[in-house]
């Protein structure tokens, strides 16, 4: 019996530290990435950080302005383009297509949600680059690819949520919709979007949260340079691109910097994360 | 004189704030079967949960008095829980074949012990399922999946389950609610050859049953023992109105 | 201007039609290009030969070597925690402030980009613990990626067993750890080798934590502590650099194919774990 029960407890503890694995990475994640990003923000001023437009590592400017905007034009772009294709999908495979033609299609996007990312950049740079170039001017190389491609990366991630949420939707919503006469469309519209919303907006924010955080395809089709855009068809840099264009020749300050890139990047990404998990909490609540 | 087993001296289980079994005194006989009757949630098959203690495992589950089985308080601090729950085997309402092969299944208790002696189990296999009354059925595909046996077969191979642990006492929750007549005769007829060996607890919603099997039956109401008495005087002369009412048809 | 709800209806329902032939076309176009200009490069000597003249020669034979450790060290770290999680989060607690502070930890974990994983890999295992850019490096900094996805499948597959087979192992004598590894686990298995699978079909891929983490030598592992190229990081070289196009489609398509494979093999496990529950 004793033994037994010390077994039991035994488990149990080691359960529980195993248990701590990933909440122990986080915080260790998070202790590192500030350890090694904060100190030189704070040496040079968080403002010339966070505002400074010039990144010359070597002559010690480490203005970010131009890499957070780059991140935020592209993320914005990237839902421009994703967020309507992809619910215009979810609706339309939820609500409107044969059974059959959904049973196939949902798996096929899912399977590309697990493309590798620097597969989408290469065909960006391949393809919708020289396009680009050939047919709106510019070096091709632009915010506008990132956006497209950063856009249909997003795509099975809105899409695969969006279709979750919309079929949690009980039937009898529906059913008592069109019972009064309401079109499907109507009771699309009126009965089911507003039951899936926090679903759909959290599947928006997992996207959000995928585009602002890739970093391969960006830097295969975004230019790369550190300035602000004057226009979509202008050159880009993002928070991601910085830190991997860099990393692999920085030392020293320049490296340090590199981190506080780093730093900015998690905090948008944990601001993201927060929202989305509340969102999806209020969904379940309800 | 009658050997008693099981002593159940001023016991009450409580769910939370909730009092589910209600300072019950009564015992139980060596070698007999006892029926339990009484309308749902009168605390029927939380007594049986509390006998192999199977209650430890719910939330807010507590317990006050003593239940002494073979003379030892199964809530006494030196009690090893888990050989309490081979020598008092549970059944349970549904049938639940592990997803395993029939063979499996009856030994998986013994496996648990660390016993592995293929030719031991061999013997263990056949000995159970015979008493369950379950062997010529199934003898000849004891290693397909037991989910593809018929509900009553389910039943008998839980019971086999139990025997091959060789306990000293069956639990029965509402073993045949599921099943159709014949199965039930089946479970039916296996039990009165059981009592033999073994001590039998039987819960049942089907007073009949208690009537056909059962040597003494108890009423439990609202969590409480209204009376227990050799079976033929309960439902004959029940000297409790509530069980004259119940037996009636009045309520449950 | 006013329509007709039905006219309104056909309008919108082309609309959604045109718009979701646009999104599939467009994905389905990525994996025919990648195939069509992929596939004739393919060859047994691909296959078998180390790359040679910075890859713009031979094959890609070490890559894969690379991918194949790196992805079996991640699992080999990543398998123990999640499912001991999912363990102790399904079987061995009530729901608490402690389980909610361990599902948003690694719910965050999810959400990290992999290029901070990639830093974090480089300071901690390639600098402070000095085992350089390496394939223990990078197998440890895929672990800490993967694990959320092992940690949330494994707990939807463990809960999906019946409580009946719990109750019936405890009835028959088992302790918590017995039922839990004859019962639950074996009825779960088919759920958590497909987080298992979908996390080798990411670790395969990926390239922003891998890079700074294992680093790009072109050459066969030896040890755990070698430098070394995967195949998603020598793809990304020979397309960004512009070093050979055949050699980076011939790359691409091996990946995508692999990645194929993977998700086919999770949908059908799936497909195969739903009907048995049913």
């Amino acid at each position: 019996m004793t033994k037994l029960d010390k077994n039991d407890r035994l488990i149990r503890i080691s359960l529980l530290v195993v248990a701590f694995s990933a909440v122990s990475v986080l915080a260790v994640i998070t202790i590192f990435i500030f350890e090694q990003g904060t100190p030189i923000m704070f040496k040079y001023g968080l403002k010339s950080f966070l505002f400074g437009q010039d990144w010359y590592p070597s002559e010690k400017s480490f203005g970010l302005l131009p890499m957070i905007v780059g991140s935020l034009m592209v993320t914005f772009g990237a839902l421009i383009i994703g967020v309507p294709l992809g619910l215009a999908s979810a609706i339309f495979l939820t609500e409107f297509s044969h059974r059959r033609l959904t049973r196939f299609l949902k798996p096929v996007i899912e399977l590309l949600a697990g493309i590798p990312s620097v597969v989408y950049g290469f065909i960006g740079l391949m393809f919708l680059v020289p396009f680009i170039r050939e047919n709106f001017g510019g070096p091709g190389l632009s915010v506008l690819a990132a956006s497209i491609i950063l856009g249909i990366m997003i795509l099975p991630t809105v899409i695969s949520i969006a279709i979750d949420s919309i079929r949690a939707v009980p039937d009898s919503y529906r059913e008592g919709s069109i019972a009064l006469g309401a079109t499907k469309w109507q009771t699309v519209r009126m009965v089911v979007l507003p039951a899936a919303r926090s679903g759909i907006v959290a599947g928006i924010i997992l996207g959000m949260g995928r585009a602002i955080g890739e970093t391969m395809a960006v830097i295969m089709v975004a230019g790369n340079a550190a300035d602000i855009p004057g226009s979509i068809l202008q050159p880009v840099r993002t928070l991601t691109s910085n830190i991997a264009l860099e990393m692999g020749y920085a030392s020293g300050e320049h490296r340090e910097a590199l981190f506080a890139t780093g730093v900015i990047l998690f905090i948008i990404i944990m601001i993201l994360n927060t929202i989305a998990n509340l969102t999806s909490a209020r969904q379940k609540k309800r | 004189m009658k050997e008693i087993a099981i002593q159940v001296r001023n016991f009450s289980h409580y769910y939370g704030s909730h009092q589910s079994l209600k300072n019950l005194n009564f015992d139980v006989y060596r070698h007999e079967i006892l029926g339990i009757i009484g309308p749902a949630k009168s605390g029927k098959s939380t007594f049986l949960a509390c006998l192999n203690r199977l209650n430890d495992l719910l939330p807010g589950s507590r317990v006050e008095g003593q239940i002494l089985v073979d003379g030892q308080d199964i809530y006494g601090p030196e009690v090893d829980v888990v050989a309490l729950r081979r020598k008092i085997g549970m059944v349970f309402a549904t049938p639940v074949p592990l997803p395993m092969s029939i063979y499996e299944n009856v030994v998986y208790g013994v496996r648990l012990l660390g016993k592995n002696n293929r030719k031991e189990l061999d013997q263990i296999v056949e000995d159970s399922l015979e008493k369950a009354g379950l062997w010529n059925e199934v003898k000849d595909r004891l290693q397909t999946s037991a989910l593809k046996l018929s509900g009553g077969q389910q039943q008998r191979l839980c019971i086999a389950r139990i025997l091959a642990l060789k306990p000293e006492y069956i639990l029965l929750d509402e073993p045949t609610s599921g099943l159709d007549p014949i199965s039930t005769m089946k479970i039916e007829d296996s039990l009165r050859m059981l009592k033999k060996d073994y001590t039998i607890i039987l819960v049942t919603n089907n007073t009949k049953q208690a009537a056909r099997v059962a040597d003494r039956t108890a009423f439990f109401l609202m969590g409480e023992l209204v009376e227990i008495d050799d079976t033929r005087v309960i439902f004959t002369r029940p000297s409790d109105k509530r069980t004259e009412g119940y037996l009636e048809g009045k309520f449950g | 201007m006013l329509l007709s709800p039905k006219t309104e209806q056909k309008i919108v329902q082309a609309f959604l039609y045109f718009f979701t032939s646009i999104a599939v076309l467009v994905l389905l176009f990525i994996l025919v290009v990648i195939l069509k200009n992929g596939l004739p490069q393919l060859s047994l000597e691909f296959l078998t030969k180390n790359p040679a003249d910075m890859g713009r020669e031979g094959g890609i034979l070490s890559t894969i070597v690379a991918t194949i450790f790196l992805t079996f060290i991640a699992l080999l770290v990543a398998t123990p925690l999640g499912v001991g999680t999912a363990i102790y989060l399904t079987e061995y607690t009530i729901e608490s402030r402690l389980t909610r502070i361990i599902r948003f930890g690694a719910e965050c974990l999810a959400g990290i980009p992999s290029i901070i994983f990639g830093l974090f890999g480089f300071i901690l295992f390639v600098n402070k613990l000095k085992f350089g850019w390496s394939i223990l490096s990078g197998g440890l900094t895929l672990a800490f990626m993967v694990l959320p996805t092992i940690i949330r499948t494994s707990e939807e597959a463990i809960k999906s067993v019946p409580q009946a087979y719990r109750l019936v192992s405890f009835s028959l004598g088992s302790t918590r750890w017995q039922a839990i590894t004859r019962v639950v686990l074996p009825s779960a298995v088919p759920g958590i080798v497909t987080g298992i699978i979908l996390s080798i079909g990411r670790s395969i891929g990926e390239t922003a934590a891998v890079i700074f983490t294992a680093g790009s030598a072109l050459r066969m592992p030896s040890s755990l502590f070698s430098s070394s190229r995967t195949m998603a990081v020598h793809f990304y070289i020979l397309a960004k650099e512009g070093v050979s196009m055949p050699k980076a489609y011939g790359t691409a398509a091996v990946l995508v194919i692999a990645i194929l494979i993977i998700n086919i093999m999770t949908y059908y496990l799936m497909e195969k774990y739903i009907k048995r529950k049913s």
